[in-house]
């Protein structure tokens, strides 16, 4: 199937039109580009690893974890699922974070799932990998609107700072049922917008967030260490309730 | 109806697939089942130690059965319709009794999709299993169709009827003790037939083929090894993998189950998240067996968020919002 889509997009004449080619052969990525890069070029580079399963086994939560570690000044990452009905992912700005961020993601089909890694200078760097999936995850229901009480826990933050000598990493889990809109009769109902605050009020990551991360999403972050300094977690979802959480070291 | 919908997607790709690669496509839907004697009136169809796809058409199980002087006794009936019929056929060949009885040792799709070609014929098994066939069978059999294609063609899934009862059970001169277990699935059935020596493990047992853990308590199945451990076994037919006299089986299971309960432990406890565990290098001793790294990457989807909530404390409010 892979090879059929490059072949065709290699016989329509995209590929000129497209800049370097796509390693991943996705008919989607000419649009993606466009549409995420607009005219700046973007190079595909080792450097952005896309660390996730070659099968989706719940296509509900498929785990992925980015990194770029050597490339230098990265102010924006952006992650998209070709094939996804829903494309766009997150819009990370690392700020004090150290170059990575893991998370989960819903899947509809086999896609693959790609890092724009956006550095100071304007350059796009991009990496991926594909995931092949049984589908639905984005047009099944949320599980947690089965149970009476999901409005009980409603943003509601589970969290843990792991030290190892130099950085700290944050784990977090954010009660949400993060519904895409695409399940019939359940409205679109995801958190906007996160961000991890140090003691001062100081953001140290930000990011914009979209229907595709999985129902109550879990993130890791490695931060800078600030001691024996809580953590405070900020965000909302887009009905406007609040997430606002302090984190223990 | 989007069952149905898939299929017919499932059906129409598969056609596509089959007849650009061999124009002999009706063909290929032949099994080859030859049954392997492995103890008097006991036979096994010993399936391949791959993941299922269109080449092996979802042989990648083991099932068997015993020629009582009742009638064939039948244990699991494959991944699709065409494996049960296939499997009938072959029984036939070597005797000319009836099959008076079908056991599924669990409710995985490739140990009880065959059970339509056995129909009218009572149909055992636990009811944990006969749940897990009603409420996910379904989904089994689109999965199947899925990563086999055409060989599921006119699959339906047909439940176990009956409850299986744990305990001895005389048939035909060959006493067979039932034992309810768990640990694979909520409902796990092994059968050793004391009369032979022969152990029907189910997928409690692999050998030389990493476990599945779609269903799977460590906890619970570490316990039902032990139970198997303890019983005057000759001969064991894991559910995957080949027959053997000896306790490698159950030896590497419980290897393969520690080594797993360990890492995924230790990551949690290091803060790792999911893709990061999944990439973990598999230890040598594992590192040749077949689908160590798929089924270690499937383990991490099923089992890592249990580990990794255990890490987790609930955040305090904010003072902010308090107020």
């Amino acid at each position: 199937m892979k090879q059929l889509l490059v072949a065709l997009w290699l016989a329509l004449g995209l590929g000129a039109a497209a800049g370097a080619a796509d390693p991943l052969g996705s008919s989607r990525w000419p649009d993606l580009q466009r549409e995420y890069a607009g005219n700046a070029p973007v190079t595909f580079d080792s450097r952005v690893e896309v660390l996730a399963p070659k099968v989706a086994e719940d296509s509900m939560n498929v785990p992925v974890t980015i990194k770029f570690r050597n490339l230098p000044d990265v102010k924006r990452v952006l992650v998209v699922a070709d094939f996804n009905p829903i494309v766009k992912v997150l819009d990370y700005q690392p700020l004090l974070a150290q170059p990575g961020l893991s998370f989960r993601i819903k899947l509809q089909q086999a896609s693959p799932i790609r890092a724009l890694v956006q550095t100071g200078d304007g350059k796009w760097y991009a990496g991926g990998v594909w995931v092949d999936a049984a589908g639905g995850g984005c047009t099944a229901p949320s599980t947690g609107r089965s149970a009476p009480d999901w409005a009980s826990t409603l943003n509601q933050v589970q969290a843990r700072v792991f030290h190892d000598g130099q950085n700290q990493r944050v784990r977090l889990r954010i009660m949400h049922p993060m519904d895409t809109g695409l399940a019939p009769g359940i409205p679109a109902f995801y958190i906007e917008q996160l961000a991890v605050e140090d003691a001062s009020g100081e953001a140290m990551l930000r990011m914009e967030t979209f229907e595709p991360l999985s129902e109550n999403p879990v993130f890791s972050f490695d931060l800078p260490d600030t001691g024996k300094a809580a953590l405070r977690v900020v965000g909302r979802d887009n009905n406007g309730n609040r997430i606002d959480a302090m984190v223990q070291p | 109806m989007i069952g149905r919908f898939l299929l017919a997607l499932a059906l129409a790709g598969g056609t596509l697939l089959a007849q650009a690669a061999d124009p002999a496509a009706t063909d290929r839907f032949d099994y080859g089942l030859v049954p392997q004697k492995i103890a008097d009136n006991s036979w096994a169809f010993v399936g391949r130690t791959e993941d299922i796809t269109r080449d092996n058409g979802g042989n990648i199980v083991n099932t068997a059965f015993v020629v009582t002087a009742e009638g064939v006794v039948v244990i699991d009936t494959g991944p699709s319709r065409r494996y049960g019929e296939q499997m009938r056929a072959a029984i036939a060949r070597v005797t000319d009794r009836p099959v008076i009885r079908v056991f599924n040792t669990h409710q995985h799709p490739d140990h009880f999709l065959g059970n339509q070609s056995f129909s009218g014929v009572p149909m055992a098994a636990l009811p944990a299993a006969q749940a897990g066939m009603r409420e996910q069978g379904g989904a089994f059999a689109d999965n199947m169709y899925r990563m086999a294609g055409d060989w599921l063609a006119g699959t339906e899934v047909t439940v176990a009827d009956q409850a299986a009862q744990a305990g001895r059970l005389t048939i035909g001169g060959h006493e067979f003790e039932l034992i309810a277990l768990e640990g694979h699935t909520g409902g796990d059935l092994a059968i050793f037939d004391r009369t032979t020596g022969v152990l029907y493990a189910g997928d409690l047992i692999f050998l030389d083929r990493a476990p599945t853990t779609p269903h799977a308590s460590i906890t619970h199945w570490r316990a039902a090894l032990d139970t198997l451990a303890a019983l005057p076994v000759k001969r064991t037919l894991p559910g995957h993998g080949p027959v053997h006299d000896d306790r490698r089986g159950i030896g590497q299971t419980r290897d393969w189950l520690d080594w797993l309960d360990d890492t995924l432990s230790r990551a949690a406890t290091s803060g790792m998240d999911m893709a990061e565990v999944m990439v973990l290098p598999i230890p040598e001793r594992f590192v040749q067996m077949p689908l160590a790294r798929s089924e270690f990457e499937r383990s991490v989807t099923h089992l890592y968020g249990r580990y990794e909530q255990q890490t987790l404390n609930t955040a305090a409010p904010s003072r902010l919002k308090q107020k």
